[in-house]
């Protein structure tokens, strides 16, 4: 089964309480942060104890993110360090704007991973958040065989564009982000890797956020930011399959099965031939299915 | 011939057998005063400094107080700073609980007003200072149920009670809310002052909205009212939603709601016609929310939800979902309302609610309880009165007697609170004990007592994750760590009572 990304929460890597139990909500990613949410005069300590709760809490199955500090900034670079050694499965860094960044990073992470006798272990996700950037998305997707996804930061994009943030009221709502959301969903999967949204951070607007995420789910991301563990149902209620796709996809499976049985390469359901695509996205329902316990793997058996 | 005065001396002669006197009409004289004026000069209605006066009351006794309109409560400091002004020391405080805003208590324990309390919680500056070691005598707690049984039997003999009510007439006919336009406050349930009103040698009515004679509906009667003081507030009724009791946006109360109410639908007793109570606390709280969702979906009916009433259950009951609420406390207005205006919803006082020898007490016939706990242990002994810290920080409530009569009870508890473990291999101070404890729901997993096999049964077979309780007192102490020794001293500051009048346990001072 393919790794499901929903939801990444961001948590601030200076607040231990929320870093010790994140999972306990059940977000597909959490996303520990040493960036934007950490002072300058905290970063050292945050650091720390973010490469300690890597190291000692047992986050389960959740898929551990760390946002770094720019590489250009005194921090960058030891973060790196630190959460390599810590086992973190993702990197994620942030305002990238160009592939060459990315395989800066990725020559920061060899190095520690050599050091260790792990390379290859980390993967690496890029915050898409200026238009250069958007510009630049597939080169990004593609400037390393770690890339597992990009990701819309959208403030430091709005302010780049020049453009205003839109509310849920105005007749233009995301109009502002549509440019880069189609930008970094295409390069995704031109690239073969998911597209994760941006954040939205009015928690007590739960209707707009509820828009949003259909809307992007529409525009065929994988999943969004959050920032509170009360947006997790509601994404995970969003993206889950309808009745009527998981009997579609179930249909299909079972003529995999069944072909494979037969030891046909011609996969048919109904006497039509059924494409790649199809199947993969059959099998990406049957995934979401799951994760969201409409259907067990018994149900499939 | 017949006439009354031929009877006098057959009338004398009867008198004389049955030990009485013969009536004489000259002592007879009819009050022609206006009965509406009347109402106002009955000899019941004074201040407070004459009611104190003429209630007796001498150093060395016992006074009672309920605290129903909780931190809005204005009636425990003013009668006390009153009691210090005229002079009285050594009087034993007895409260249905106290909080923060009793704080002004620890100048008159100082100043010797007040030498021991009996209480079911303390909170605020006063329990530190409790916890400190401020008084010669320890604080007796009692839960709820205990304290009214205490009462009723004479173990907790009260000489005077000071009852703050938001309606009274001048006969002492007392509620806990107003119908009149000029109502002040509204606590709504008097439940916990009722075994005082009953069983106290004298009580004394304190209201901020005199009404007319009669004041129906009232839940004191004037038989057992000496005396009726006016006063400018009895309480701030804004305030009696704060303290234990608050809407949680909490997302990890929001989970472990979420979570319990699983655990209740799936426990075998939610079926139509059950009964039910919720705790104090957000989590606990918050369960009514999603045990709503779960009876419409189930098409199911409470046949009543008892307690400490919110807004929640009411709105339930409003829905049709629960039929009758039992008001032994009201939680915030919009309960106290209901109170007022709502024939099926009724108040019960302490002892109908949860006394262990009260056969009708509503406790003894509740499917479902859900409550809070500061800690829980590996034998699932419960303590919602002492902090991690050794300070006390909370109240017995009706804890133990909901959970030792009720046919589940579900602890809702967080794992960790910060640094603090919340599941440990002994609680720090026992309050409820495991035996009554059916299951503990953390965000890490349920414990299931093992008294309780079939529960967890049908809990596991509901695909609800259950755990080791000893798993999860390993997680807390693998995530915090070993927390120091408490550095407790070796004076009791506190005395635990059983439910069945037997000690429990002790609270010792906390040095430093």
């Amino acid at each position: 089964m393919q790794r499901l990304r929903r939801t990444m929460m961001f948590v601030p890597g200076n607040n231990p309480g929320m870093m010790a139990d994140a999972h306990i909500y059940g977000p597909d990613s959490i996303m520990l942060d040493l960036e934007d949410s950490v002072s300058m005069a905290e970063k050292d300590a945050a650091r720390l104890l973010v490469h300690n709760a890597l190291k000692t809490i047992d986050y389960g199955n959740t898929e551990m993110v760390v946002r770094i500090n720019p590489l250009n900034t005194p921090y960058g670079k030891k973060d790196v360090e630190a959460v390599v050694k810590a086992g973190v499965h993702v990197i994620r860094m942030p305002k990238t704007e160009t592939a060459e960044e990315v395989k800066e990073l990725e020559e920061e992470i060899v190095k520690v991973e050599t050091e260790l006798g792990c390379v290859g272990r980390t993967q690496i996700m890029a915050a898409i958040e200026s238009t250069l950037g958007a510009l630049n998305a597939y080169a990004i997707a593609t400037a390393s065989k770690r890339m597992m996804g990009i990701a819309l930061g959208a403030e430091d994009y709005c302010a780049n564009l020049k453009a205003q943030r839109t509310s849920g009221d105005s007749p233009y709502f995301g109009m502002e982000l549509q440019m880069a959301r189609q930008c970094i969903v295409t390069a995704a999967r031109a690239a073969g890797i998911d597209a994760l949204d941006t954040v939205f951070s009015n928690l007590n607007d739960m209707d707009t956020f509820r828009r949003e995420v259909e809307m992007i789910k529409a525009m065929g991301f994988d999943g969004k930011s959050i920032i509170n563990p009360r947006q997790i149902e509601v994404v995970n209620e969003i993206f889950a399959p309808k009745e009527k796709e998981i009997e579609k996809a179930k249909t299909i499976i079972a003529a995999i099965k069944e072909a494979e049985k037969r030891g046909s390469g011609v996969i048919a359901v109904n006497g039509k031939m059924v494409d790649r695509p199809v199947v993969i996205r059959a099998q990406r329902t049957i995934d979401l299915a799951i994760a969201s316990g409409i259907l067990t793997k018994e149900d499939l058996a | 011939m017949n006439s009354i005065k031929d009877r006098a001396a057959l009338i004398a002669e009867a008198a004389k057998q049955m030990n009485k006197a013969v009536y004489n009409d000259a002592h007879m004289k009819k009050n022609i005063t206006p009965r509406h004026e009347l109402q106002r000069t009955n000899g019941k209605l004074v201040t407070l400094e004459e009611a104190i006066k003429k209630s007796g009351l001498k150093d060395g006794m016992t006074i009672s107080f309920h605290h129903h309109f909780r931190s809005g409560d204005k009636v425990i400091n003013m009668v006390v700073a009153k009691l210090a002004e005229m002079g009285f020391k050594n009087l034993t405080l007895a409260s249905s609980s106290l909080i923060d805003v009793h704080e002004p208590l620890i100048e008159h324990i100082k100043n010797g007003v007040i030498t021991q309390l009996h209480t079911s919680g303390l909170r605020g500056a006063l329990a530190t200072e409790v916890s400190h070691g401020l008084m010669e005598k320890p604080v007796i707690f009692r839960s709820h149920g205990s304290r009214g049984y205490a009462i009723m039997s004479g173990e907790l003999h009260i000489d005077v009670a000071f009852l703050g009510a938001s309606s009274s007439d001048s006969l002492g006919n007392a509620a806990g809310y107003s119908t009149s336009p000029n109502a002040k406050s509204i606590c709504g349930s008097l439940g916990y002052a009722l075994p005082d009103a009953k069983y106290a040698d004298k009580t004394i009515i304190l209201t901020d909205d005199l009404v007319d004679y009669p004041n129906q509906h009232s839940a004191i009667s004037e038989a057992d009212v000496d005396y009726v003081v006016v006063v400018d507030s009895v309480g701030d009724s804004s305030k009696i939603s704060s303290g234990a009791i608050r809407d949680t946006k909490n997302p990890r109360d929001i989970l472990l709601a979420k979570q319990a109410a699983k655990v209740v639908m799936n426990s075998g007793y939610f079926e139509d016609g059950f009964s039910m109570q919720t705790g104090s606390g957000g989590a606990a709280l918050a369960v009514t929310k999603y045990l709503r969702q779960g009876m419409i979906d189930k098409g199911i009916k409470a046949s009543y939800a008892l307690g400490g009433i919110t807004s929640h259950m009411v709105k339930l009951h409003q829905e049709g979902l629960i039929d009758r609420i039992i008001d032994v406390q009201s939680f915030d207005k919009v309960a106290a309302e209901s109170l007022m205006n709502d024939p099926k919803h009724k108040s019960v006082s302490a002892n109908e609610y949860a006394a262990l020898m009260e056969p009708g007490a509503a406790t003894h016939f509740l499917d479902v309880v859900i409550l809070s706990a500061l800690e829980v242990d590996v034998n699932f002994n419960v303590n919602v009165l002492v902090g991690s810290d050794g300070i006390i920080r909370g109240a017995i409530g009706g804890h133990p007697d909901t959970a030792m009569d009720s046919a589940l009870s579900v602890i809702v508890c967080p794992l960790l609170r910060g640094r603090i473990p919340c599941v440990v291999d002994e609680v720090t101070t026992l309050i409820t004990p495991g035996s009554n404890v059916d299951v503990v729901v953390t965000e890490y997993g349920i414990a299931v007592n093992p008294n309780r096999p079939e529960v967890k049964e049908r809990l596991e077979a509901a695909g609800l994750k259950i755990v080791d309780i000893h798993d999860l007192a390993a997680k807390a102490r693998k995530i915090i760590g070993d927390p120091a020794p408490l550095p407790f001293g070796d004076k009791v500051v506190g005395v635990v009572l059983n439910r069945d009048g037997s000690v429990q346990d002790v609270i010792k001072n906390i040095v430093g």
